[in-house]
């Protein structure tokens, strides 16, 4: 088992903090967002207020850290699902640029819509 | 009134005899203090001495008596037979090794890759004996002291779904004992041992489904030695992409 230059090590980093990133994120905004506000629990902040915080560049790239990083970690785990849960791995070159490549796709969406918004 | 008697579905295999395995049952006496490896010494001694299992200890140390009981990986020694009545209970050997006879299965694979991780202290400079024991404090053994409980039992490598379809994959008590000596403060050859682990049959191949840690009869946990390597691996390569090898300090495990 000789050293080999493999792609593996920054993968796994990038569908690691993935999770992480999501786990610690995503129910803090679905609370908010889909709980808290809807419900009039807390004062819902106005529209010009939170267009006013997603202009700031610090939010852009929050927001595109965690859709990025959420999607090599989809991508990550899909990849290995197909392998091993669907036994797939001859098709080993086709899943990769599926999933990683959609995960790229998505990166760039995600950048367009926060620039755009 | 309780039930006397319970019945051994036991995998029978014979070289030359059976072309696959195949269940035969016995019934063998339900006493409370009695293990599946009673019933089996039973069913040897009184009513088919054929049957072959391996077992040697009786008390869950040396590893030997791995066996599937109701599909389950279980050392056969520390799992009872009261647990399962009224029965029947099915015995199978472990799964993902070749069967040699009856519950015996052939455990190569294992004794050939366990010595690629270098399972032993590695020391760059050995200190000369007067100098006397290596010392290390009570956290510093904590730190690997878990990953010592290992007895190369291999419920894990049976209970592995990767292990299963990917027969190259290092394994989990391999990688677990590697990091048993990596993380050993007295231990300098996390360095000796990284080729292995962080190769793609090693730790990349895991997918952390944790059945190896479910499994574990001593309350090793490989799945966490595992991703904890995961980290340590990846962290590397990222410090090797940023910067040459000789200005990385050595880490630990």
């Amino acid at each position: 088992m000789n050293r080999r230059r493999s792609p593996e090590p920054l993968l796994w980093m990038l569908f690691s903090s993935g999770g992480m990133v999501a786990a610690l994120m995503v129910p803090i905004l679905l609370f908010l967002f889909g709980i808290v506000f809807p419900l009039g629990l807390l004062s819902t902040p106005s529209h010009a207020h939170l267009y006013a915080v997603l202009h700031n560049p610090l939010t852009r790239l929050v927001l595109f850290g965690l859709c990025a990083l959420a999607l090599f970690h989809w991508a990550h785990r899909f990849r290995y699902t197909l392998y091993d849960g669907l036994q797939l791995k001859r098709y080993a070159v086709p899943i990769v640029v599926l999933c990683y490549g959609g995960a790229v796709v998505g990166c760039v969406i995600a950048a367009g819509l926060l620039l755009t918004v | 009134m309780a039930a006397t008697e319970i019945t051994l579905e036991v995998a029978r295999y014979r070289p030359g005899v059976d072309s696959e395995p195949v269940l035969q049952s016995y019934q063998v006496p339900l006493r409370e203090h009695w293990a599946i490896l009673d019933g089996l010494t039973y069913v040897k001694d009184h009513l088919d001495g054929t049957l072959s299992f391996r077992w040697s200890c009786r008390m869950g140390i040396c590893g030997s008596c791995g066996m599937t009981v109701n599909g389950e990986p279980q050392l056969s020694c520390a799992t009872f037979l009261t647990d399962y009545a009224p029965g029947p209970i099915r015995v199978e050997p472990l799964h993902n090794f070749p069967v040699v006879r009856d519950l015996v299965v052939d455990i190569d694979d294992f004794m050939t890759k366990l010595p690629k991780v270098k399972p032993w202290v590695i020391r760059e400079v050995q200190s000369p004996i007067e100098e006397g024991e290596y010392l290390q404090t009570p956290e510093e053994m904590d730190e690997c002291q878990q990953f010592s409980m290992c007895i190369n039992c291999m419920l894990c490598y049976s209970a592995c779904p990767v292990y299963s379809l990917e027969p190259d994959f290092l394994g989990p008590a391999a990688i677990a004992l590697a990091q048993r000596y990596n993380l050993d403060s007295r231990d300098e050859g996390a360095d000796e041992r990284r080729d292995v682990l962080s190769s793609p049959e090693g730790i990349w191949a895991c997918t952390f489904v944790g059945e190896c840690s479910a499994v574990c009869p001593k309350g090793v946990d490989p799945a966490g030695a595992i991703q904890r390597y995961k980290l340590t691996a990846a962290t590397q390569s990222i410090k090797e992409l940023l910067m040459p090898r000789s200005l990385i300090p050595r880490s630990k495990g």
